[in-house]
């Protein structure tokens, strides 16, 4: 009896808990779909009597928000397609292949993976700005190409593919780049669906550095209509809402749809040991 | 043993080449770059010219914004770490002891994190609205209580914040906890239990204990993450018509100022300074967890 007392007891906190954690969202969506003289009852009501759609159709006319969710999915899938490629090649090379400095050069990789970002954040901008890609979608996509943690990741997974396999591969007359496709590649995909997924979500949320290199509403990337919508139309709830909504939705539904997935590749991509 | 393996494979080089490059470019160049930035006055309009320390020795001592910036920071630090960490320690432990329904646990508490940290801190401003409008004031108010101008009020701003990243910390945190604590063998707790130990006191005599690794991680990983905070005040402060920090300055924080200084004031050699002293603290941290892993 002790013991389905104290299980009962933890499962109501766990509970009590996962309704704080949805509840905001919950909130958020509804907010979104109230008319505004819903909006501000006291006391605040947990039901829509008048569910409306106007948010919507005013946010997606106001901003060119169909086109940011475009520039979004254009981004952060060139993006993780590019660091798949060049993050596996490179930690196949670190870690099969034998060339001098091989060791050194990856130690300073992992080096590179203790610089907070924001170090990086004016001289980047500054080097954009030369190459004239300021507002463009080079300037979202080429400075991400490649992750040293992306590399980090692949080579310790392919450190536990045997030498035997790489070996037999070489006997029967494969090239490296052919051992790299046949060989490594097939048996890194684990780790690949983790690069990917980290990429993916971090690209679709990344915030500060398109903040500061989109000039034009039509180079927008999701996030930022958020940032817009908080700067010029503060005030207007049900539309930040309405956008907030947008940014979060895709990820939710992935997340929800491969939810081990994420949990483990982000918790792996955490541990930089 | 075959030829190649004896010369080694150059062909190496070219797999790491492309990775290299960019790296070159995008981090190597501009570590440095900074570096030298912060030694100058570059305020894009001239080429920048060297000042020395100057741009360290004010922000030091000269700047009192600095200062409000950094205190806000460290306030925001360390109202997040301990408490988002012990909140989501007892969470985990808890669902551990969970016979079912783990998983669904873990998504539900997890969502935050795979969430835009703008979205989410457009959501949280709407809910800490002040007077009777935000749904917050509304449960102090039904709880007795005044309610809060939270976005408004220099007091309040930053433990609005503060609440809405330990929300959205938990799950993330919980993950790292309930890995650690499915490694602590089985045999440990039905020991205490014989011993005739209770859930706290054991959680508090063996699960605290067993995961101190974990927990050293967790918590530097948290106080970094939570030094560079920005997004969230960036956003919740914002469109208050106050610039950067809010009312007051109140929601200022070490990165929110760099961004000012850098990328609204455009003085890119001070910004670089203020950058560097945030990666020397994070170098620093960095050290200190290797350090205490390393005993």
């Amino acid at each position: 009896m002790r013991i389905d007392g104290r299980r009962v007891f933890i499962a109501i906190v766990l509970t009590v808990g996962a309704i704080l954690m949805i509840l905001p969202y919950y909130w958020m969506a509804i907010s979104s779909i109230k008319p505004p003289e819903e909006l501000f009852l006291y006391p605040p009501r947990f039901t829509v009597a008048r569910p409306t759609l106007r948010h919507y159709v005013e946010l997606f006319t106001l901003l060119p928000v169909a086109r940011s969710l475009l520039n979004s999915l254009w981004v952060a899938s060139a993006v993780t397609l590019s660091n798949l490629f060049l993050c596996s090649l490179a930690g196949y090379a670190f870690a099969k292949l034998r060339f001098p400095g091989r060791d050194g050069i990856f130690l300073a990789l992992i080096s590179a993976m203790m610089v907070p970002w924001q170090v990086l954040l004016i001289p980047g901008f500054i080097i954009v700005k030369s190459l004239g890609w300021l507002n463009t979608f080079w300037a979202l996509i080429v400075p991400n190409l490649a992750m040293p943690f992306g590399i980090f990741l692949c080579r310790q997974y392919t450190l536990s593919i045997p030498d035997g396999l790489i070996e037999a591969a070489r006997i029967d007359g494969y090239h490296e780049f052919g051992i790299y496709v046949r060989v490594i590649v097939p048996l890194l995909t684990p780790a690949l669906a983790t690069l990917a997924i980290f990429t993916f979500l971090s690209q679709w949320n990344s915030f500060v550095w398109p903040l500061i290199v989109v000039q034009t509403s039509e180079m927008r990337t999701v996030p930022l209509i958020i940032g817009v919508l908080n700067g010029q139309f503060g005030a207007n709830v049900a539309l930040m809402m309405a956008g907030a909504l947008v940014v979060t939705l895709p990820m939710l539904l992935v997340f929800l749809a491969f939810q081990r997935q994420f949990i483990k590749g982000i918790f792996l991509t955490s541990i930089r040991e | 043993m075959s030829r190649s393996r004896l010369e080694g494979q150059p062909i190496g080089y070219l797999f790491i080449a492309p990775a290299l490059l960019l790296f070159a470019i995008f981090i190597f160049a501009p570590l440095f770059g900074s570096l030298y930035l912060s030694f100058t006055e570059y305020t894009v309009i001239r080429s920048p010219h060297w000042i020395g320390f100057a741009n360290f020795h004010t922000l030091l001592f000269r700047d009192p914004r600095f200062w409000t910036a950094f205190r806000n920071t460290v306030y925001y630090v360390v109202g997040v770490v301990p408490t988002g960490i012990v909140i989501s320690l007892v969470l985990a432990a808890a669902l551990e002891d969970l016979p079912r329904g783990k998983q669904v646990f873990k998504v539900l508490y997890f969502i935050p994190t795979i969430t835009s940290v703008v979205a989410i801190a457009a959501v949280w401003k709407w809910l800490f609205a002040g007077e009777k409008y935000g749904l917050i004031n509304y449960v102090l108010i039904r709880l007795g209580l005044q309610p809060i101008d939270w976005l408004l009020s220099p007091k309040w701003v930053m433990p609005a914040v503060m609440i809405m990243s330990i929300w959205a910390g938990l799950g993330y945190n919980m993950v790292f906890f309930s890995a650690g604590i499915s490694t602590i063998p089985q045999t440990l707790y039905e020991a205490a239990t014989v011993d005739g130990a209770n859930w706290w006191e054991r959680f508090w005599h063996v699960t605290v204990p067993m995961l101190r690794p974990t927990l050293i991680f967790v918590v530097v990983m948290g106080i970094i993450n939570s030094f560079q905070v920005f997004e969230q005040v960036y956003i919740m402060t914002g469109g208050t018509g106050e610039g950067i920090g809010g009312v007051l300055d109140s929601g200022l924080t070490m990165v929110s100022y760099l961004y000012d200084q850098g990328f609204v004031k455009f003085r890119m050699g001070y910004a670089s300074a203020i950058a560097y002293l945030i990666f020397g603290f994070v170098f620093l941290l960095t050290v200190i967890q290797n350090r205490l892993r390393a005993r």
